[in-house]
């Protein structure tokens, strides 16, 4: 063994290297104050490793970018420790690097013979934000979709190369694949090797010049290993166990959240989300651009924020003027306080913008709904996005908020939890066709409130007289026989949340539907099965997928309510939604999507 | 012998420093096939057409409120993404809304700010944008001085069929520009 390892030494010195990197003399000692460097390494290692393996398992395409990350996140095993990992180290980095900045110059050690270090350093920090930036929208989902294009247009306003730049990271006009095989590339390829050569550099001159300060003269020299390797490892171990807090935080405080990094509804480009925000880091900077009116971005954007740059790089020379030091540490340590003043005041704008607070939760439902879809059925080779858009669950709310709320209510609001403005015109349809919701509609306290026929033209019609009047007067025995109609009339629409009931009353049912036809003459109006009624709705599969979606494509047909329809639209004969639309309305309502 | 020398010299200094130069201008055109290969393809996109104008159906005359109050719709329309053609992608989306004169007016939704989407909120009957807080009137001018968007939502070409479907020009807008310049 000994004689193969003085073969290998011979001729490949390493034995030596490491001895010398080992026990590199270490002035004054092993200090806690010393660990920077290696954390800092530490950390940047972490990135590589986790990011190796992610890329083991990432494919950056626009169908495939979110859904290989999805897979990472909720299907492979350890996937949501390892993104976990990836994603919180990057956000400690970013703060780490800065306190090292902070570290440097108020400790003075950016200056002579320090400067070309000092810069290095500075480019390193500019390459690990950058880093970040690219790494954000790599998901491809909302958040990271839309806070990044907020970017790239701010970049798109940088004068002359500006827009040339933009268009070639973007990799088009439009956002789409080569967005993420460009972004990814710079991610993954050009920054991490850029980053190893600045290290590389980093390291190399820290060496050349050795800690700067004061040499402790009370303190003997010592070897870096073991004293002063135990602490860098202590430290490192510290970091990690920051890393494991925040991914597992949700879970140890049952705090709705994610177990490691969060991951969004995957990205749409034709639905907007308001909750875009960049990653906390740079929350400074876009609290900062809400600051410049229109036209003046650019100063925003561009111009101060290279000039505090260019402020940080003369550090080294402004230091040799009078109180040019004290300066530099003020400077910077305003900076500092401005950036937490600015990003506390962004998230305590977002804190008081109940908008703002409505899209965070839409978008965290979304990407719920999303990942249980992608979990039951796969995702197709569209994209997940289009589980998304065939859902009746996710698109039936919109489409109500968007086409019917403002007549009718669900459950009080727009379908999607908000209030509505104008005055409710029309029934409540949460719950259309229970046993619950037939019971208020031939309730005569009920049937003429605003939940039921109140703001229509049938408030005072045919069947609120009938309800108020004749229903109002039934003895005991046909109030028993109301509820088995009830239940009869609600067993037409087949409705998923009373399967188990309806198979148990099957025989008050089949009562029920008997009383309608004979001691009731619900017929004498409505048709029925083989009853063909006159004046109103035909009762045949009431509240059935299928009623509903003829109802909807046009209620002034003649087997609803013909020419007495009220104000309620064709919207399948007028084109104003498709039949998969009104099909994901009719689904919605029904309670019918994939659990 | 002295001038034989002499020459040699002037020869030797003059074969080294053409060495030296033909040294590195063959050097520089090696390296520069790879990195000319590299330029082209990553500038590419540079050289592309975008989409540009497409006349697309968003939705009929009866889907507008009679009020004027505007109305988000969807634009899906044919894509190309790179090396894929989709029949019907969400492209983009647009505000409608009927307009005093009985026409309707189209504004892309896209802030010409940062290229958020905006929202129109019904209390005020204004956009705001959820991202740095522009504010827009219903006809799409700034409406809040301190916006930070350089100019009013863009307006696209509205077409109202005789059976009542409502075609848009759509088209999407360069961001942070005072002026209105089509993504080409």
């Amino acid at each position: 063994m000994k004689a193969l390892l003085g073969w290998l030494e011979e001729r490949t010195g390493a034995g030596r290297l490491a001895h010398e990197f080992l026990y590199a003399n270490i002035p004054g000692g092993a200090r806690w104050r010393y660990v920077w460097g290696g954390m800092l390494i530490f950390s940047i290692g972490l990135q590589f490793v986790t990011g190796v393996f992610l890329w083991l398992d990432y494919s950056p395409s626009a169908q495939t970018a979110w859904e290989s990350v999805n897979y990472i996140q909720n299907e492979m095993s350890g996937g949501w420790l390892l993104r976990g990992l990836h994603h919180y180290n990057a956000q400690l980095l970013p703060v780490l690097l800065v306190l090292h900045l902070m570290q440097v110059v108020i400790g003075g050690a950016y200056k002579s013979p320090r400067e070309v270090n000092f810069w290095v350093g500075l480019a390193l920090l500019l390459l690990v934000l950058l880093t970040a930036l690219t790494g954000y929208q790599l998901p491809w989902d909302q958040k990271g979709f839309w806070a990044t294009k907020v970017a790239m247009n701010l970049a798109g306003v940088v004068p002359v190369l500006g827009p040339a730049l933009q268009r070639i990271m973007i990799g088009g006009a439009d956002y789409g694949h080569l967005t993420l095989t460009r972004f990814f590339a710079v991610h993954a390829g050009i920054l991490p090797g850029t980053i190893l050569l600045v290290l590389a550099a980093h390291a190399y001159l820290f060496r050349r010049h050795g800690f700067a300060g004061d040499a402790s003269k009370r303190q003997p020299d010592g070897p870096f290993w073991p004293d002063q390797a135990l602490r860098n490892a202590v430290v490192c171990l510290a970091l990690v166990a920051t890393l494991l807090f925040l991914i597992v935080r949700h879970r140890v405080f049952s705090t709705p959240g994610p177990l490691g990094a969060e991951l969004g509804a995957p990205a749409d480009p034709s639905q907007p989300y308001s909750a875009a925000r960049p990653e906390w880091y740079f929350l400074f900077m876009f609290q900062f651009l809400k600051l410049f009116p229109g036209g003046h971005e650019l100063w925003g954007a561009v111009v101060i924020p290279s000039l505090v740059a260019l402020a940080i790089f003369l550090m080294p020379f402004t230091a040799r003027m009078k109180r040019g030091h004290q300066f530099n540490v003020a400077f910077l340590c305003l900076l500092v306080a401005g950036a937490g003043t600015l990003a506390v005041a962004a998230k305590l704008s977002d804190a008081a913008d109940p908008d703002y607070q409505a899209a965070v939760v839409q978008a965290q439902a979304e990407a719920a709904r999303v990942k249980t879809l992608a979990h039951l059925e796969g995702i197709p080779a569209g994209g997940a996005l289009t589980l998304l858009q065939h859902d009746p669950l996710t698109q039936g709310p919109k489409l109500f908020a968007r086409n019917c709320a403002s007549c009718h209510r669900y459950n009080g609001t727009d379908g999607l939890g908000r209030p509505v403005k104008d005055a409710q015109t029309a029934s409540d349809l949460a719950g259309f066709g229970s046993r619950e919701w037939l019971t208020g509609l031939l309730d005569p306290e009920r049937i003429s409130t605003t939940n039921y026929f109140g703001g229509t033209k049938f408030k005072d019609g045919k069947m609120a007289k009938f309800v108020k009047k004749t229903v109002a007067a039934y003895t005991p025995e046909q109030q028993e026989q109301l509820k088995q109609v009830i239940e009869g009339l609600s067993a037409e629409g087949h409705l998923i949340s009373q399967q188990a009931v309806d198979q148990r009353d099957a025989e008050r049912i089949k009562a029920g539907v008997g009383f309608l036809t004979d001691s009731l003459d619900c017929v004498k109006c409505h048709a029925f099965h083989d009853e063909t009624g006159t004046t109103a709705p035909d009762l045949t599969g009431y509240g059935s997928r299928e009623w509903l979606v003829k109802f909807l494509n046009n209620p002034g047909q003649d087997d609803f309510y013909g020419e007495i329809n009220d104000r309620m639209p064709a919207f399948g004969e007028k084109g104003i939604l498709s039949q998969e639309e009104i099909g994901m309305i009719a689904d919605w309502l029904r309670g019918d999507w994939k659990q | 012998m002295a001038m034989h020398s002499e020459r040699t010299d002037t020869g030797t200094d003059r074969r080294g420093f053409f060495k030296k130069l033909l040294a590195a201008a063959l050097g520089a055109i090696a390296a520069a096939v790879p990195l000319a290969a590299g330029f082209m393809v990553a500038t590419d996109p540079l050289r592309r057409k975008s989409a540009g104008l497409a006349q697309v159906k968003v939705t009929t005359l009866d889907a507008l409120p009679a009020d004027g109050v505007p109305r988000r719709f969807p634009v899906i329309a044919a894509k190309t993404d790179a090396w894929n053609r989709f029949a019907d992608a969400p492209v983009g989306a647009v505000y409608l809304r009927r307009t005093a004169d009985g026409k309707v007016a189209a504004l892309n939704v896209v802030c010409p700010h940062a290229g958020c989407f905006v929202d129109f909120v019904p209390g005020t009957g204004t956009f705001l944008c959820p991202c740095h807080r522009s504010s827009f009137a219903v006809d799409g001018a700034i409406a809040d001085p301190r916006s930070p968007s350089p100019r009013g939502l863009d307006s696209l070409a509205v077409d109202v069929k005789e059976d009542g479907s409502v075609w848009v020009a759509f088209e999407n807008f360069e961001a942070g520009r005072p002026d209105k310049v089509p993504v080409a």
